[in-house]
């Protein structure tokens, strides 16, 4: 397959950016669309130009690092994966592609394609966690008897591999779906009841001091999340937060 | 945001069954609709509503203009591509578009009937002893050709306005639920179809009423 490239380059946070066009061949349709890109890397490096930096870590879809916005959403077209799970075969022959980093003041550029997403460890830090006792005499999890809804509900919201991909698809550039899926997977279940009220007031705040947008209910997260993350979610999180704010 | 747009949702309702009285023919539907539009301006509890219904515009207004500084500036650097009708509505897109055109069009009706009605110049007469204005002229002659030369304009803006307000509605009517968390998977479907009923039947009947009275005018 032959693809022409069109790519951000952006040497640091400071300097400007912008489009630069690259023309691939011999792309194998059962590539991922990370290993297209360790193809053009190794052209360019051959070249003695500078390779595109890009985050992955993984590539089997759950870490979260591959960021890449292709042809205008996030993780490109495909549904339900991240770009390290695109095939170059989602694409046709001799398409045109854009790939540019995700864009929202709170992941700053750090170079290229990769950005820096601390904002999203500093919201968990303010309250992504649980009370736990440590003495010895822990209590054996599976003891604690939960609905099966609840835990179902739990695990489908801990499947949040805090990729970005919700903020970067947001027009707002909002983190509502990424923060209401770690509020909801702590508070849904027993073990999550003691911070439950503070958590969401944390979490809610540092969300706000990073400088996400506000949410407005579009829904393209829950399209673009490769998690299938759910809006109930952020409803969720809503009431919880309406609840703690007032008792 | 969501309790200011669902408060002026009941207040489309009230507004809406008011002059759907507009549609009733001859003196008797002239007299009940000046009686009516009397009482909305004399009665205290309709006074404290409509005093709570200025009160919603300007927050939701307000509101919505801090929610879209904040929300542009989240993003100060564009997408070269964005394929934004891939994962989203076009109305959940455009919410501050429309609304900004609804406040034109508010500012414009109030101008037109509300104006008119408090300091214009509007003829009175006697209904059973009570003096009352005559809107109910004020109305017909401003969406008749013959008394207004700009009554299709007027018409054709009056509709149009209402197009917008479907929009803006058939996204803000859900989306208020679930900013107020007030939504569940078991009434999803409810709340998303009584909030597409209520987009398009709303809007629908109001622009009918300057249609209705423009094209009276040929029948
Ligand atoms: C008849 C009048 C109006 C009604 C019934 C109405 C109703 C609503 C509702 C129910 C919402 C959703 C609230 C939420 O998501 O929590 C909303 C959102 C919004 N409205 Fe209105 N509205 C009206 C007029 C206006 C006007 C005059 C403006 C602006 C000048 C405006 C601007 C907005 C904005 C910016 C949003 C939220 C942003 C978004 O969701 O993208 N609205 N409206
Ligand atoms: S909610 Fe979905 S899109 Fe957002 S960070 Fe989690 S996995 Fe990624
Ligand atoms: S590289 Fe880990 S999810 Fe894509």
């Amino acid at each position: 397959m032959q693809f022409t490239l069109k790519v951000w380059r952006q040497k640091s946070q400071s300097s400007k950016g912008a489009i630069e066009t690259y023309h691939l061949s011999d792309i194998s349709e059962d590539m991922s669309f990370l290993e297209m890109f360790d193809v053009l890397n190794d052209k360019l490096i051959r070249d003695k130009k500078d390779p595109i930096a890009f985050d992955h870590d993984c590539r089997e879809g759950i870490c979260g690092m591959c960021s890449m916005f292709i042809n205008g959403e996030a993780h490109g077209p495909g549904r339900n994966v991240t770009t390290c799970q695109l095939h170059m075969r989602s694409f046709k022959d001799g398409d045109t592609i854009y790939v540019e980093p995700w864009r929202s003041s709170a992941f700053p550029i750090v170079k290229d394609l990769t950005v820096d997403r601390s904002a999203f460890d500093r919201i968990i830090q303010s309250g992504g966690y649980v009370s736990v006792n440590t003495s010895g005499a822990t209590q054996d999890a599976n003891a604690i008897p939960i609905p099966k809804e609840d835990a179902d509900s739990a695990f489908d919201a801990a499947t949040c591999i805090g990729c970005g991909a919700c903020v970067a698809t947001c027009k707002n550039s909002s983190a509502m779906l990424f923060v209401s899926a770690k509020v909801s997977q702590l508070s849904l279940l027993p073990q999550g009841q003691t911070e439950a009220n503070n958590r969401v007031q944390r979490m809610v705040n540092q969300m706000d001091a990073e400088g996400f947008g506000n949410c407005t209910n579009t829904g393209a997260c829950e399209v673009e999340c490769p998690k299938g993350i759910s809006l109930t979610n952020i409803a969720r999180m809503n009431r919880e937060f309406m609840k703690s704010s007032v008792g | 945001m969501a309790l200011s747009g669902l408060f002026l949702c009941l207040f489309l309702v009230g507004h809406l069954l008011g002059n759907l009285q507009l549609f009733v023919s001859g003196q008797q539907g002239a007299d009940n609709f000046n009686l009516y539009a009397k009482f909305m301006t004399t009665n205290p509890i309709v006074k404290v509503l409509s005093y709570l219904t200025y009160f919603s515009i300007i927050f939701h207004m307000v509101d919505g203009l801090i929610l879209t500084i904040q929300n542009r500036r989240a993003r100060p650097k564009k997408y070269v591509i964005e394929k934004g009708k891939a994962n989203s509505s076009w109305a959940s897109r455009n919410m501050a578009l429309l609304g900004t055109i609804l406040l034109v069009f508010i500012a414009t009706h109030m101008q037109n009937f509300w104006y008119v009605m408090h300091f214009g110049e509007i003829s009175h007469y006697e209904i059973k002893g009570q003096n009352v204005k005559d809107l109910h002229h004020v109305v017909m002659s401003f969406f008749t050709p013959t008394s207004n030369s700009y009554a299709a304009f007027m018409v054709g803006f009056y509709v149009l306005s209402m197009l917008a307000l479907a929009y803006h509605l058939h996204h803000g009517f859900v989306s208020a639920f679930q900013s107020l968390g007030l939504n569940h998977i078991k009434y999803n479907k409810i709340i998303e179809i009584v909030g597409a009923g209520f987009s398009v039947v709303v809007p629908l009947l109001f622009a009918s009423i300057p249609l209705y009275v423009f094209i009276k005018h040929y029948l």
